[in-house]
Parts: C-alpha cells; sequence; structure tokens
C-alpha cells in the first residue's frame, strides 16, 4: 500500500524536474543567442520587469496578497541605484545591492503597518503607503523631482569590467535575472512555500495548525520587496534614468496586470506577461493610444476566459496530453 | 472687517465652503462605489472613466443636439445607467462567484479602453463646457450673524453652492431609499442572503443589474456637475478616482452612510491642507487613510466580520 | 541585421575619429526619428501632428539628400523617460537612426538628450520647455528649437510689468518645470521693478484649484502667474471666472499655453489674456498657406511644437547637404553657422549652446466678438526680437561653450 503509493508518485518525482530541466535549458539557451535578433536594452528592460512581476506574484499568487503598493519598492530602488551611480560613485553590484537593501528596508515597514489587514484593506494600505514614497520621490531633492535622475553612468562591475557595452550588460543582468528567478523557485518550493500557500487556500485553517500566520505574511512581504528592489535597482543601471514613472500607482496596476496576464500561480507565468506587456508596448508604439486600448481589451479577454493566465493555460492543458 | 492671522473671515468660510464642494464630489462618487461594493462584491475601478463619460456625454448633448444642461443632468445618468446595465449583464455577472480581486481587475482593464478610445476621438488637451447662465454669478452670503460685523460678506459662486446643495439631496436620498424603502430593504437583504431572499419570489439577478445601472448613473451625474466648474479631458476621472477610494475606504467598504460622512469631512481637511501645506493636499487622504485603518481595520463606519 | 549596424556604428566611430570623409550617410540612409506623445496629456500638442510636420519637411526637401533617401519614424513615449530612453537607443543601436525629434515634456527632453551626448547624435527638442537643455545639462549635439521657459517667462513677463502689472502672486505646479518657470518669471519681474508677494505650490495634476485663486486673491497681487500647463492652466483660467478675479481688479498670465488650449477653454473664458508663442498660423500669408496644408493632413491648426519639428528637421537636412555628412559632429556644427529661415523662423540664430533664438509674439487671446471662429484667437501685440527673447548664451550656465 505504502509502496504502491510511492511507486505511483516516483515516476511523477522523476518526470517533473526533467520537464522542468528541459524547458529551463531551452529558455536558457535561448536567453544566451536572443541578444543576436533582438535589441539587448529592450531585452533587459524585460528581464527587470519580470523579475519584478515573478517578484510580485510571490504574494498575490502564492500567498494570496493583493499589494496596490508595489511600485513603491520597484520605483525607490532605482532612484537609490542612480543615485549611487552617479553621485556616490559606487559600482554597479553595489549599488544595486544598496537599492535592494533599501527596499527590503521599505517592505518590512510597509509589511509591519499593513499585514494584519486583509483583503482589499491590504490593497489600499499598501496603496497609500506607495502614495507617501511617491510623495517623497517628488519632494525630496536628491530625486529631481519630475525630471528625474539622468545620464546615470553603467560604471563598471567590480570596478573593472565596463558594463558601456549592451552585451556585456546583458549578460550581468540575466546573471541577477537567473538568479532572482531561483530565489523566487526556492521560495515557492521550501516548507515556507508550503505554508504560504496554506495560508493562501486558508488562513483560519492554517492559524489553527499553530502557525504564526502574520510573521509568515510579513517575511513573504519583505523578500518580494526585496526582489522588486532588485529588478528596480537593475533597471536603472540598464536605461540610465531613474523617474517618475516607476513610484506611480499606475505602476502598481501595470504589475497586476502583467502577473495575471501570465499566470498567477505559476512560477515564470509573470515574467511571460511583462514580456508580453511590454512588447505591445515596445513594438506597437507608434498607434498611440489604439495600444492602449489592445492592452485592455487583452486584458478583459483575460479575466473573463483565461484567468490562469498564458502560462497558467499551457500548464493546464500539458499534463493531461502526457498522461 | 473680523480677521484671523490678517486674513479676512470671509477667507476662510470661503475656503471652507469649497472643502464642502470637493466633499460633495466625493460624496457622489464614493456612494456610487459604496452601493456597488456593498450589493455586487466588486471594487468598480471604471467609477472614474464612467464619471469621465457622464461630462463628455454631457457636452455631445449640448455640442451635436443642443441639449442644455438642465436636460442633461437627467439625460446623461439615464444613457449612463444603462450602459452600466449592459456593462453588468455582459462582463460583470460571470465573476461574481470569484475573488473581488477580479472584479477589480476587469473594470481595469476597461479604464484602458474607454480612456484610449476618448483620446483617440476628442483628443486629450480637453473640451470647453459652458455652464447655464442661470448658475453662472455668485451669491453675497452676510456673515454677521456668525461674526458679528455687518462688513463680513462672502462671495459664494452659485454653481458651488448648486453642486453642494444637488449632492446632498442625492446622498439623502440614496441613503433613505437603501435603508428606508421596502427596496432598499430587499437590496440590503439580498446582500446579506441571496439565496434566501430568492426563495421569497425576488429576482436579485436583476436587483443587481439595477444597482450596478444606479451606481455608474451617480458616476455619470456627478461628470455632468464637474463639466461645468472643469476642463474636460478623458483622464480627468483616472487622478480623482484613486482619492475617492481611499474615501470609501476610510468610511468603511459599503457602508453608505459612512462614505457620505467620510467624504464631506474628508473634503474640508483637505481645504485646511491646501491652506497649510498646499504641496501635500494631494497625499493627505492617503496619511488620513493610513491612521484610520490602523485604528478601526475595517474604516470609520464600516463592521469587522 | 544587429552585428550589422554594429558594424555600421563602428565603421562611423572610427571616421568619426579620423579625418571627415565626404558624402559618408550612414545606414546608406538618412532616419530621423519622432519621439513623442501620442495618447496622453501632450498628444494634441505634439503627437500625431509632429509626425506629419517632420514628414512634410521631408518632403519639401525632396525626399533625399546627398542622394540618400530619407525617413521619418516614430514611437509614443508615453511621458515617460524610461520607455523614451529605451527606445532612442535601440533606434540609434539597432535601427540607425541619424537624429531625433519633438520630445516632449523636460523629463523626456532631458533624457534623451543624455543619450545623444553618449551616443553621438544630433537630438532637437521642439516640444520641451525647460531651459535647462541649453542651460547647466546642454550637450554639444543638443538643440533646442520651439520655445523655452526663459523666452516664455521673459515675454510675458516683461510686457505684463510694463503694462502695470507690476505685484505678482504665482500659482505653481509643484514640479520641476513649474519651480523653473515660477523661478525664471520672478527674476524677470523683480529685473524690471515689479515685487513677488507670494506663491503656492499645488500638486500636480490638479483639478479644482478654488482654493489657490483664494488665495491669491486674498494676496492682493495685481497679477495672478500661472506657472502650470496644460489641463491645471485651462482648469486655473476657468474656475477664476467663478471667484471673479479678473471682476475684481487682477489679472492672469498664463505662462505656458498653447493655441490647443485656447481651444479647450473657449474665448468666453480665455479673452484679453496674454501670452507668449514662439509662432502663429495666423501670421502672414506663408504661416497661413503652411498651416492650411498641415490641416488638410492633421485636421486642425498646427502649435508652435509641430511647426517647430518641421522647422527643426528642414534645418537639420540642409545642414547634411551643407556638411556633406551625416556624421553628428559635423553635423552639429554647420547646424550652428546657418540662420534658419523658413516658415516657423526668419533669421533665426543658432546660440553654441544649441538654443534656436527666433522671434517670439507676444499675443492676447480674442474676445468672442473678435474671432472669425475656430482656431481664429490671437490677435499678436508686438514681436519680441531674437535677441531679447532668449536667454544670452553666456549666461545660460552652459559649460560647453565656455
Amino acid at each position: 500500500m505504502w509502496s504502491s503509493s510511492l511507486q505511483r508518485r516516483l515516476p511523477r518525482i522523476v518526470d517533473m524536474p526533467r520537464m522542468t530541466i528541459v524547458a529551463g535549458i531551452i529558455v536558457l539557451g535561448a536567453l544566451l543567442v536572443l541578444p543576436q535578433f533582438i535589441y539587448p536594452v529592450f531585452l533587459m528592460k524585460a528581464m527587470c520587469f519580470a523579475l519584478f512581476a515573478c517578484a510580485f506574484n510571490l504574494l498575490l499568487g502564492f500567498t494570496g496578497l493583493l499589494s496596490f503598493g508595489h511600485a513603491a519598492f520597484f520605483g525607490s530602488a532605482s532612484y537609490i541605484s542612480a543615485h549611487a551611480l552617479k553621485v556616490w560613485g559606487f559600482t554597479p553590484e553595489l549599488a544595486i545591492l544598496a537599492a535592494t537593501l533599501n527596499s527590503a528596508l521599505l517592505g518590512y515597514l510597509f509589511a509591519y503597518v499593513a499585514i494584519r489587514r486583509q483583503g482589499i484593506y491590504f490593497a489600499m494600505i499598501t496603496l497609500a503607503l506607495s502614495q507617501m514614497v511617491f510623495f517623497a520621490a517628488l519632494q525630496l531633492p536628491f530625486t529631481g523631482g519630475e525630471d528625474g535622475i539622468q545620464a546615470v553612468p553603467r560604471g563598471a562591475l567590480f570596478g573593472f569590467i565596463d558594463l558601456s557595452d549592451n552585451r556585456t550588460l546583458y549578460f550581468f543582468v540575466l546573471a541577477i535575472f537567473l538568479f532572482g528567478l531561483f530565489a523566487v523557485w526556492r521560495i515557492v518550493h521550501s516548507p515556507f512555500g508550503q505554508i504560504l500557500k496554506a495560508i493562501r487556500e486558508n488562513e483560519t485553517r492554517a492559524m489553527s495548525l499553530g502557525y504564526r500566520v502574520d510573521y509568515y505574511k510579513l517575511v513573504v512581504f519583505v523578500l518580494s520587496a526585496t526582489l522588486s528592489g532588485l529588478a528596480g535597482g537593475t533597471k536603472a543601471l540598464v536605461v540610465q534614468v531613474a523617474s517618475l514613472t516607476d513610484v506611480t500607482w499606475q505602476m502598481s496596476g501595470e504589475v497586476v496586470l502583467m502577473t495575471l496576464l501570465g499566470g498567477m500561480g505559476t512560477i515564470f507565468g509573470p515574467a511571460v506577461g511583462a514580456t508580453v506587456v511590454l512588447s505591445l508596448q515596445n513594438y506597437l508604439s507608434s498607434l498611440g493610444s489604439l495600444v492602449t486600448i489592445i492592452i485592455g481589451v487583452i486584458f478583459v479577454v483575460c479575466v473573463l476566459a483565461f484567468r490562469r493566465g498564458i502560462v497558467g493555460e499551457l500548464q493546464a492543458r500539458w499534463p493531461r496530453r502526457n498522461q | 472687517m473680523t480677521t484671523i492671522f490678517d486674513l479676512p473671515v470671509s477667507y476662510f468660510g470661503l475656503q471652507f465652503l469649497i472643502g464642502l464642494q470637493n466633499g460633495a464630489f466625493y460624496a457622489l462618487l464614493s456612494l456610487g462605489l459604496a452601493v456597488i461594493f456593498g450589493m455586487l462584491n466588486v471594487i468598480n475601478f471604471a467609477h472614474g472613466a464612467q464619471y469621465m463619460m457622464g461630462a463628455f456625454l454631457a457636452w455631445l448633448l449640448l455640442d451635436i443636439a443642443g441639449i442644455s444642461y438642465w436636460w442633461a443632468l437627467l439625460l446623461v445618468p439615464l444613457i449612463m445607467g444603462l450602459l452600466g446595465v449592459v456593462i453588468e449583464r455582459a462582463f460583470l455577472r460571470w465573476l461574481y462567484d470569484l475573488d473581488h480581486l477580479y472584479g477589480l481587475l476587469l473594470t481595469f482593464g476597461l479604464v484602458l479602453i474607454i480612456e484610449g478610445l476618448f483620446v483617440s476621438v476628442f483628443g486629450s488637451s480637453g473640451l470647453p463646457y459652458e455652464k447655464p447662465q442661470a448658475l453662472a454669478g455668485a451669491q453675497r452670503i452676510p456673515l454677521a450673524m456668525i461674526t458679528g460685523n455687518e462688513r463680513d460678506m462672502m462671495m459664494i459662486p452659485l454653481y458651488r453652492l448648486w453642486i453642494v446643495a444637488v449632492s446632498i439631496v442625492c446622498c439623502f436620498g440614496t441613503w433613505y431609499a437603501i435603508e428606508r424603502t421596502r427596496l432598499g430593504s430587499y437590496l440590503r437583504a439580498a446582500t446579506e442572503n441571496p439565496a434566501l431572499v430568492r426563495s421569497f419570489g425576488i429576482n436579485v439577478s436583476v436587483l443587481i443589474t439595477l444597482t450596478y445601472g444606479f451606481g455608474v448613473a451617480l458616476a455619470g451625474f456627478a461628470g455632468v456637475l464637474a463639466a461645468g466648474v472643469q476642463a474636460l479631458t478623458p483622464h480627468m476621472g483616472s487622478n480623482l478616482i484613486i482619492v475617492v477610494f481611499a474615501v470609501v475606504v476610510i468610511g468603511g467598504m459599503g457602508s453608505i452612510l459612512g462614505s457620505i460622512i467620510t467624504s464631506f469631512g474628508l473634503g474640508i481637511v483637505e481645504a485646511l491642507a491646501r491652506i497649510a501645506y498646499p504641496e501635500a493636499s494631494g497625499v493627505v487622504v492617503f496619511a488620513i487613510m493610513i491612521v484610520v485603518l490602523l485604528m478601526r481595520p475595517a474604516g470609520l463606519f464600516g463592521r469587522e466580520n | 541585421m544587429f552585428k550589422h549596424t554594429l558594424l555600421a556604428s563602428a565603421l562611423v566611430a572610427t571616421l568619426a575619429s579620423g579625418p571627415a570623409t565626404a558624402d559618408a550617410i550612414s545606414g546608406d540612409k538618412i532616419k530621423i526619428g519622432v519621439l513623442t506623445d501620442m495618447a496622453a496629456v501632450y498628444a494634441d500638442l505634439s503627437g500625431t501632428g509632429s509626425v506629419i510636420a517632420a514628414e512634410m519637411a521631408v518632403q519639401d526637401f525632396g525626399g533625399t539628400v546627398l542622394g540618400k533617401p530619407i525617413e521619418v519614424v516614430s514611437a509614443d513615449h508615453q511621458n515617460k523617460a524610461d520607455i523614451a530612453v529605451s527606445k532612442a537607443r535601440e533606434w540609434i543601436d539597432a535601427e540607425g537612426v541619424d537624429m531625433i525629434t519633438d520630445l516632449v515634456t523636460s523629463s523626456v527632453a532631458l533624457a534623451v538628450q543624455e543619450v545623444g551626448r553618449e551616443k553621438n547624435r544630433v537630438t532637437m527638442a521642439t516640444g520641451a520647455a525647460s531651459s535647462q537643455l541649453t542651460g547647466k545639462s546642454c550637450s554639444p549635439r543638443g538643440f533646442h528649437w520651439a520655445y523655452d521657459t526663459f523666452s516664455l517667462a521673459n515675454g510675458t513677463g516683461t510686457a505684463v510689468v510694463k503694462n502695470g502689472g507690476d505685484s505678482w502672486f504665482f500659482i505653481t505646479a509643484d514640479y520641476a518645470f513649474g519651480h523653473a518657470l515660477e523661478g525664471d518669471v520672478s527674476d524677470i519681474v523683480k529685473a524690471n521693478g515689479g515685487t513677488v508677494v507670494g506663491a503656492v505650490r499645488h500638486p500636480f495634476p490638479s483639478s479644482d484649484f478654488a482654493s489657490f485663486l483664494l488665495q491669491a486673491q486674498a494676496s492682493g497681487a495685481k497679477i495672478v502667474g500661472l506657472a502650470n500647463a496644460g489641463s491645471d492652466t485651462i482648469n486655473a483660467i476657468k474656475q477664476a471666472a467663478e471667484f471673479g478675479i479678473v471682476e475684481g481688479g487682477q489679472n492672469l498670465a498664463g505662462l505656458l499655453m498653447f493655441v490647443t488650449d485656447i481651444h479647450s477653454l473657449g474665448l468666453k473664458a480665455a479673452k484679453g489674456l496674454y501670452m507668449t508663442t514662439g509662432w502663429y498660423w495666423d501670421l502672414n500669408d506663408e504661416t497661413r498657406a503652411w498651416a492650411a496644408r498641415f490641416e488638410q493632413k492633421a485636421g486642425k491648426k498646427p502649435t508652435m511644437i509641430q511647426v517647430g519639428t518641421y522647422s527643426a528637421v528642414l534645418s537639420y537636412l540642409k545642414a547634411i547637404e551643407k556638411a556633406g555628412t551625416d556624421e553628428a559632429g559635423a553635423v552639429a556644427e554647420t547646424l550652428r553657422s546657418m540662420p534658419v529661415n523658413d516658415v516657423f523662423a526668419k533669421g533665426g540664430m543658432v546660440y553654441a549652446n544649441g538654443r534656436m533664438a527666433h522671434d517670439m509674439y507676444l499675443a492676447q487671446v480674442k474676445t468672442p466678438a473678435q474671432s472669425s471662429g475656430a482656431w481664429d484667437y490671437l490677435n499678436i501685440v508686438h514681436t519680441i526680437p531674437a535677441r531679447q527673447a532668449f536667454q544670452d548664451p553666456a549666461k545660460s550656465g552652459c559649460a560647453v561653450i565656455n
């Protein structure tokens, strides 16, 4: 009985990673050769947003918490990173580290205030806090207000690898991106991640099992904010600009959009969603207001018919074909 | 003249009134949001876009058909209400069994579509709307009974007074209809236990549709009122809606009286902020929201479950 | 494809460092990028109208330069500096775009000008207002064409103070552009013997200005200066009428206004207002003819940004022809040495800091009775000669020229 159930489970355990590994190798290979075909700065920007969306999804998809203020972590990190590179003369890795730490701290602050609230109240309190960050970004002298911080130097990695060439930078950003995704994957597939899922499915039950739900929520919030900060700090290095756009509530909305489009409960879905949204904005950009309408339509269709998102729908169909 | 800080009393009186008038807008919009949330469990992100559409409809009626402001006050809410019914039937009703996140996301998508369409048709820089002659002047109000000084006078633009008056009537009417009439009692019962109400032979689904239509109609109505004071641009709603959300949350989601009282209160607080620290007047509502939610998790008038 | 252009740009770089070779056109094509706002608040001022204007310039130039074809590409930057920068880099690195223009919104123009500096490309801002572009952020490859905060402040500020409006109160949008405009006008008011009695900073954007207007009223200043733009300015003017600001003896001065703003306000609300503009469609037969041509394609009269884009593109093409190359350094040098004579500017000169100085116009908005219909909005009160209208480059704080 016990062994038969193990037998039944075994092939799955072996199968799943194999599939993941194959898919992973394909994606990794694609990421390595893609800059030959697609403009690398666009790819790097897409990776930053993809990481941002995946980090956000830790909360929305895996813990069931809707934060409507994630732009605060992404945007403030890009300010810190830009300022550190331009004014303090930090090397890129230190600037990004500073930006990430800033977002971790900010995340702790947000979580401390918001974590005891449920559902829509949680969303609104994170929104309110991020509006405070927006206000600070507008008023503080170092951010350059509406003009933002321009002409951010890319500097030299560890002090000696020059990043001004797009392709050198690409591999640095790719490394960060893969590290970020690995972190998300690791978090989701750890015992800690299992508890998060339990909280998502039934918070009361998780509590009655003796888990300190608030503590877990706090930790995952800080993790999500930290990774968002990593993405934001890297983005400032890539586009060499930090501006108000990244701290607006519209950006918080955009990341929800990306996540939902790609697939909420999936690890890599948000990355796909981010890439789709950015591609639409980039390649259709001469169409003007039509792009907004197209994104809106896709979004509505997604909510009505494909709620699992792109990757979620694929995953839902895949195993059936395999069996 | 009586003065405070070297400024005439009438100055503060006017600022107070303007606070009330801004509160009146918040009240009309948050009322619709609260009613929709209470009945449908949907956070209607499209409320701002619907408010904008109301304003543009008023302009269209005047510009194309020559229909006056007064008729627009009646017609626009009707048209918008119908549109609301269509939106509810076509989109929202598929989402009631799901987390209310999906309602928010769907209406967010609608905002993108509506605003994109309006920009491509009407442009982005704005359209002029002429308010009716009857409301164009100003009203002189003596303050002697408050200050005891005959020379204290306040010149109040009629249109602002009109907004406050209309809004109060609307708010009271809605509150009365929901809290004190038979139809309202069905509505409230249907929110609590739809299955039970259905078993009494009441068509809950129609009730829900009508409620959404009513909420959208209110937004359209507020849009017509706004057309008289500000430029009509496709983005006029999206800047307002976030603040109105905050107002609804502070008042307590779903609480109608809470929304109304909070709206007027916050309007006045904002007016004070505009004198004391104008740069921050845009965020003061959010600061208040944080404090309120920390002390009362369900908002000022909300019920915790 | 990417490798190819990489090679090409490497070639250009070596060419640039070595002695310039005659008729070297990179990529066998001249590509002009119009980077603009196509769907948000500035779409009517610039947007597709700017793209049309740029195409008209190419057409008027003859479609080819030095025997090579000219192509206009366009993109929407959504008023976001990061999107603008990524697009500009992609254009330059992967698509061989030689010049980028329009660049409405100061944050976008400042950021893209930096890209031009780094990548050795000419940028010609026509849509942005900030004088900083040719001030402390100036670049040897960056040009500022149609107008700027200094010339607007100077035009309206000087004229209003000379007409007796010697005490000012500002209603300022609380962001970099608003502060810069307020600062520029304050300096000019004081230089002309006026005083600034106060200012209030409003969040950007705002829809209700009642409270700020009341503060302006209470200040007793003769002039209420509106250091904001777009719908903020429109709303402030519209609402000022309700509080009897003008009837009470105070006057409004819109510091950054476009003809489209007057269109949005309606003449009844805007009548009598003073504004400074770089161009108006109804100046003379030439401008009227150009505007009619534009209107056929765009469906409305051009703004000074759109016609400025036309002028910038035309001047750029003339400079390539004269320089015999599209290498940015040589073209920029030629641009600085050439007078600008087209429908936008007569006798315009390009200063060393990249500022194109030309005559500006102080205009007053017509009353509904004076106007013959749509777009007939302005009376030109007087012409401000180029040298007076724009800042002396030596005082601009631009490091490139010293």
